[in-house]
């Protein structure tokens, strides 16, 4: 299999478009036959940070790329960036407005799922220019 | 079990059917999304009154059999309409997550 890629933009504020990127990398995945656990590490973990994109940065760009060893997910924003990442990954830390929780987000575990599910998880960030997260995921 | 027969033995109200004959294979109670996102596991009867278009979305992410909105929770029109869309069942009822999940724990 030559390695597949994906990409989407991701729209800000839209939370009714929110998990159509994940949903579409759902179903290549499970059309190209991944076991359903790597499946379900790569959605959970990509759904977490594309609501990311939506809800803290305005939108972004997303880039996927699907090998037999690896999934690999590329998240860029330009949004307001993130001034301590350390605390961010803290279960139940959130900055999200009350309008957003009332939705049923919010709860300041995205990031600490993303950990949880990915194999790598690398977040650059600056504040005033934007975030860009790398994921991996390894299916062996 | 499949969703169906869920349906009867806790009384449920179909709002959307969706996958009604998938196997139930255990359940779920929350309403924050991404704890849900990040616990719920494949096949479970997800417990909930979050009856937005994104708690379809997770249901379908994290592979639920179904939905019950409890305590007669409203789903949302877009919410029904992603539902319909992608096949997700999503059923009500009066009763609160205590108590159906107590129901289905004696059925299942
Ligand atoms: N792409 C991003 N841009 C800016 N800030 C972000 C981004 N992703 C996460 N954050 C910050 O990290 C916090 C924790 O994120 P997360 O664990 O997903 O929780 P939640 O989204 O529920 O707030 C957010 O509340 C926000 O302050
Ligand atoms: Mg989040």
């Amino acid at each position: 299999m030559n390695n597949f890629k994906l990409h989407f933009t991701v729209p800000g504020d839209d939370f009714t478009r929110a998990g159509e990127a994940s949903g579409s990398v759902k179903k290549t995945l499970k059309d190209l036959g991944f076991n359903p656990e790597i499946i379900r590490k790569v959605v959970i973990a990509l759904y977490e940070a594309e609501i990311n994109l939506v809800i803290h940065a305005g939108g972004g760009e997303i880039d996927v790329e699907i090998s037999p060893e690896s999934i690999s997910m590329v998240l860029t924003d330009q949004g307001p960036g993130i001034p301590d990442v350390a605390l961010a990954m803290k279960e139940g830390y959130s900055t999200a407005p009350d309008n957003v929780r009332s939705l049923g987000f919010g709860a300041g575990m995205g990031l600490p799922n993303i950990k949880k599910y990915t194999d790598e998880m690398k977040i650059d960030s600056t504040v005033g220019v934007g975030t860009t997260m790398y994921l991996k995921v390894i299916t062996s | 079990m499949t969703v169906r027969e869920l349906t009867e033995k806790l009384e449920l109200n179909i709002l959307v059917e969706g996958d009604i004959d998938r196997e139930v294979t255990g359940g779920y109670c929350g309403d924050l999304l991404s704890w849900v996102m990040g616990r719920a596991q494949g096949g479970d009867c997800w417990f909930t009154v979050m009856g937005n278009i994104n708690a379809i979305a997770v249901s379908v992410l994290a592979d639920c059999a179904c939905i019950v909105l409890c305590e007669n929770a409203t789903l949302d029109d877009d919410a029904k309409n992603r539902a319909e869309m992608q096949g997700v069942c999503v059923l009500s009822s009066e009763e609160n997550a205590y108590t159906l999940a107590n129901k289905l724990g004696e059925t299942i």
